[in-house]
């Protein structure tokens, strides 16, 4: 499944790189602290956060995460939006919390597409 | 003192890393990942010496005054090391240990501070050396096997 098939059945905002929403996500990983996210997550990952500073661009970059998911409808800290775009790096916006989003996203990746 | 490292140097290169500027962290880490990459080193290469040279990035902005990262490609394997000048660490022993931080309030609301950085840094490094001394500043050796 790729980023835009779940902004599109989860209702998600997208706040940037909308031309990179095609890459297949290989699973999902949930988390605010940037070392955890630094070693655990798998390239491919969508992340799950509520951190708006920019430097999760970087992490998400570092990493090849696939995307990130701002939850709580939390907005994306001007710098972080620029640097989002910049980047190419999709970042998007879900009013769920980062429980009920993950448990969806789990859901739908579960299913074979 | 080890014995000066006599084996050929195939790439070398020195960051400047700016402490206490947020703004720039993790710049250092991201050249380092793309010149790897370019050099088709394995994905487990380029993702250990990201997640080290990332953490050890942050904690110059975090922790110190300026510091430099190094990074030196041999044959064999992949050397990172991060020099600074800064407060040192007094207890190295504690500093390592996972989930010691003493960083501040504003570091941690960014998402830093989970006190996993030199243990992380530890455990994807296949050789790693810490020296420090307080009010002087911090040196880590870090290596990758290729
Ligand atoms: N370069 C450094 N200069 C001074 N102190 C440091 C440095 N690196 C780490 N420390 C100290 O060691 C502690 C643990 O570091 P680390 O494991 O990276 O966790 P964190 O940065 O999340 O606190 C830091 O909170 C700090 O007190
Ligand atoms: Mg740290």
């Amino acid at each position: 499944m790729d980023i835009e098939t779940l902004a599109v059945k989860l209702n998600l905002d997208v706040k940037s790189a909308a031309g990179n929403l095609r890459k297949n996500i290989t699973g999902g990983y949930t988390g605010d602290l940037l070392s955890d996210v630094m070693a655990n997550a798998q390239e491919g990952n969508i992340w799950i956060t509520r951190q708006v500073h920019q430097n999760i661009v970087a992490v998400a970059s570092l990493k090849d995460i696939a995307g990130i998911i701002l939850v709580n409808s939390s907005q994306p800290a001007p710098d972080t939006l620029e640097k989002a775009v910049r980047e190419n790096i999709p970042l998007l916006v879900s009013p769920m919390n980062a429980y009920e989003l993950s448990g969806n996203i789990f859901n739908l990746l579960a299913i074979k597409d | 003192m080890p014995a000066r490292e006599t084996e050929q140097i195939e790439f070398q290169r020195s960051f400047y890393v700016e402490g206490g500027n947020f703004d720039y962290a993790g710049i250092v880490s991201t050249s380092i990942k793309s010149i790897l990459k370019q050099m088709e080193l394995s994905a487990e290469v380029v993702r250990k010496s990201a997640i080290v040279s990332y953490e050890s990035e942050i904690n110059i902005v975090s922790y110190a005054k300026k510091g430099v990262i190094m990074l030196s490609i041999y044959a064999d394997k992949i050397q990172i090391e991060a020099i600074d000048e800064g407060p040192g660490i007094p207890d190295i022993e504690l500093a390592m240990q996972k989930g010691y931080s003493t960083a501040s309030p504003q570091i941690r609301e960014m998402g830093f501070g989970a006190g996993m950085g030199l243990f992380n840094i530890d455990s994807y490094s296949d050789k790693f050396a810490i020296t420090s001394e307080v009010d002087k500043g911090t040196h880590l050796i870090m290596i990758i096997n290729k």
